[in-house]
């Protein structure tokens, strides 16, 4: 039997929406008449449960509701669901930067997180004084950051520029330094959130080794929140499936992943089984669905992954030169490309019946967001078939990181790399002389 | 399977409240080499990149002695219980930066420190009392440029004359600090939700230096003013910080005692509003 290290039992959390600050006032009397005749919070009754894609009645959501899990010891469990899913704010709760409004944590043993990247860096003081005051933040004695410092720098690769203040850093160093630091600490439970998304590869592998060592040696457990499915992959065993604030799913991580991307379907449109309206007597598209390569249940999710898209289609009366168009649009309605299946079927004689194009985008070319896909089956220079607009959407919602140009903005957020598309690209550099 | 929490020991729970006047002790200790660092980042971080460093901490008060003596000394012609002028403003001047300067900086503790709390977890108190322990720094550093002006001043006249109540500086110190840590964590918790506080406070402090004795003894005050002035709980400190350095000012223990009662109390409520904020204001913020 393992010990137990964390246990969290029926947390919920309150977020109070739309522009906190005002009216406050008057809610803070309501509520405190409220309480003096003993009645209920005349404002949790509003709350809702946190779906952003549908408005919320109330003002206040439940960003988290009725959390119950537990973590045995020297465990590595990773996090695993949608942006706004709760992720963060169970993490925020587990590292006491808020308070729970419902339920309550224990923990045994010290807790330190490493919520983004760079706590406490004092832009002007060196890598050597931020390091101890970091350190402190997080929770370690000088004595222990002391007795740490060789190893610390060392593992952040920073040791040139220990003495330069840390403003003068690339936004590389600065998280190695600061993961550095909280990989060093003398603590019993470490909360991980997205700190691999910036650093190369060969880093990046470095963190993901050192948290598994942490994790083997030392019998420390860790939380691990990413969108990075092959690091969560790596480094946990078992994982936690968070949607719309509460936990749908715990167990093993390859099965919860999969559950995950499956559940991306519900935020796309990605089959559609077209109307008659729109085709005419000649011929009729009868259905399109777009999917990744693997599996066509899952949905796309990560620029590192094919994507395929289907149409199916009836041809209703023999037909010479036949094509079928796809367009590619964006979020923002930016045509990406438009490309067709007329090449391949110059002059092919269709007879009537039932047909399939498949069209096949390469992993490695499209950004992260959202697009749209557009359908027309027509015959080039005479007729339109059958034309149906914006038929399908889809998402990639995660950035892969086995390519570089992962860009943070100021608040140390991870970004979308800029531009409508990211090919991966070949780079040669070489010295010259 | 694994224990329930009721019969296993558990290091810490996490709850939505905690209890109202609790102060986290043994926590503050055990982040007691953050507070150190805290203190050390801001004498460091604050004059790297300039010219004169630390010489502004004596520069400050200098400046503002002399405008003060030119002001209200010559111009205005107000009274300095017939001490000289210099030495007079400046003994008001320095505990009045120290106390001024404790109450606006801790007053900001959760909006500047936004980033980090939002971050990491650490006893937030730590922050007020690190900006504390700054200011005591800084005191001492302007103490003693004013202890070189007491020197000359008694070496040169018959009435300046320090006296035992030196002693009581710590006392002075102390309670000084805790007023503004009280006044500035009430305030900071306030800011949090009710931003205005914010603007009152730019002027607030100006004004408040006008209701403390600090370019005038209370000894000149007309009858009408007297109490609201004394009903001031910094006005015995500074009284009785004067009285003990340069010999003249208007000490009287019962007043000392009613200022300590005063702050004793503004302590209670600071640590209560304190509590309350602290674990949600994350979410305010």
């Amino acid at each position: 039997m393992s010990t137990p290290a964390l246990r969290v039992e029926d947390v919920s959390k309150m977020y109070r929406l739309g522009e906190v600050g005002t009216g406050s006032l008057s809610h803070d009397l309501n509520r405190a008449w409220a309480r003096l005749r003993g009645r209920p919070d005349p404002f949790a009754k509003v709350g809702v449960v946190n779906d952003r894609t549908a408005e919320g009645s109330g003002n206040f959501v439940w960003a988290l509701r009725d959390i119950n899990f537990q973590v045995n010891e020297g465990d590595i469990v990773g996090i695993v669901g949608r942006n706004g899913a709760g992720k963060s704010t169970l993490l925020k709760l587990l590292s006491r930067v808020t308070a729970p409004t419902e339920g309550r944590i224990f923990v045994n043993g010290r807790i330190a997180s490493l919520l983004e990247v760079g706590t406490g860096f004092h832009p002007d003081l060196t890598g050597r004084e931020n390091i101890f005051l970091n350190g402190a933040i997080l929770g370690m004695s000088k004595q222990e950051i002391r007795a740490r410092f060789d190893e610390i720098v060392e593992f952040s690769g920073c040791a040139k520029y220990i003495d330069t203040p840390v403003k003068r850093y690339s936004s590389g160093m600065h998280v190695r330094l600061a993961f550095a630091v909280a990989a060093h600490l003398e603590t019993d439970i470490l909360i991980v959130d997205e700190v691999l998304a910036v650093g190369d590869a060969e880093f990046q592998q470095r963190c993901l080794g050192k948290m598994q060592d942490l994790s083997r040696s030392s019998r420390r457990t860790v939380l691990f929140v990413s969108h990075n499915m092959a690091a969560v992959r790596q480094l946990c065993p078992n994982s936690i499936l968070m949607d719309q604030g509460t936990v749908v799913n715990r167990g093993e991580t390859g099965r919860i992943i999969e559950q995950y991307m499956d559940s991306g379907i519900r935020n796309s449109k990605s089959r559609v089984i077209f109307s008659e309206k729109s085709a005419t007597s000649q011929a009729k598209m009868t259905e399109a669905s777009v999917y990744s390569g693997n599996s066509n249940t899952h949905a796309v999710r990560s620029t590192d992954q094919e994507i395929n898209i289907v149409t199916k289609y009836e041809i209703r009366k023999p037909i010479r030169n036949k094509r079928l168009n796809i367009s590619l649009f964006d979020a923002l309605g930016n045509l990406l490309f438009t490309t067709s299946d007329f090449h391949e079927s110059k002059k092919i004689e269709y007879r009537m019946g039932l047909y399939e194009s498949l069209l096949t985008i390469p992993a490695h070319l499209l950004n992260t967001g959202k697009y749209k896909l557009t359908f027309c089956l027509d015959i080039p220079n005479e007729l339109v078939l059958h034309l149906a607009e914006e038929a399908l959407f889809f998402e990639i919602s995660d950035f892969a990181f086995d390519q570089t140009g992962i860009t943070l903005n100021a608040m140390g957020e991870i970004t979308s790399p800029f531009g409508l598309i990211h090919p991966k690209l070949k780079w040669n550099v070489r010295g010259l002389i | 399977m694994s224990a329930t929490p009721d019969n296993m020991r558990w290091t810490r729970v996490i709850e939505p409240q905690r209890g109202l006047l609790s102060v986290p002790l043994g926590e503050i200790w055990q982040y007691r080499d953050l507070l150190l660092l805290l203190v050390r980042r801001d004498f460091v971080a604050l004059y790297k990149q300039t010219i004169l460093g630390p010489i502004w901490f004596v520069i400050q008060p200098v400046l503002m002695m002399i405008v003060f003596t030119i002001v209200f000394g010559n111009i205005a012609n107000i009274s300095t219980d017939g001490m000289p002028h210099a030495v007079f403003y400046l003994a008001g001047i320095t505990m009045w930066t120290f106390f001024a300067e404790a109450f606006t900086k801790t007053s900001e503790t959760f909006i500047t420190n936004a980033a980090i709390f939002g971050k990491v977890y650490f006893p937030r108190v730590i922050v007020p009392l690190s900006v504390v322990l700054s200011g005591l720094l800084k005191f001492a550093v302007q103490f003693t440029i004013l202890l070189c002006f007491v020197a000359y001043f008694v070496a040169t006249t018959e009435i300046v004359r320090p006296n035992w109540a030196v002693l009581l500086l710590p006392l002075l110190l102390l309670m000084m600090g805790v007023l503004g840590l009280s006044l500035g964590m009430i305030i900071s918790a306030m800011t949090t939700k009710y931003r205005d506080l914010r603007f009152l406070m730019q002027f607030g402090v100006q004004l408040l230096m006008y209701a403390t004795p600090i370019i005038y003894p209370v000894s000149s005050l007309p009858d009408a003013y007297r109490p609201f002035i004394l009903a001031n709980p910094i006005t015995p400190i500074v009284e009785t910080f004067r009285f003990a350095f340069i010999g003249r000012g208007d000490f009287d223990p019962m007043h000392l005692a009613y200022s300590g009662g005063v702050i004793v109390t503004l302590l209670i409520i600071a640590t209560v509003i304190f509590n309350q904020i602290e674990k949600n204001f994350m979410d305010t913020v």
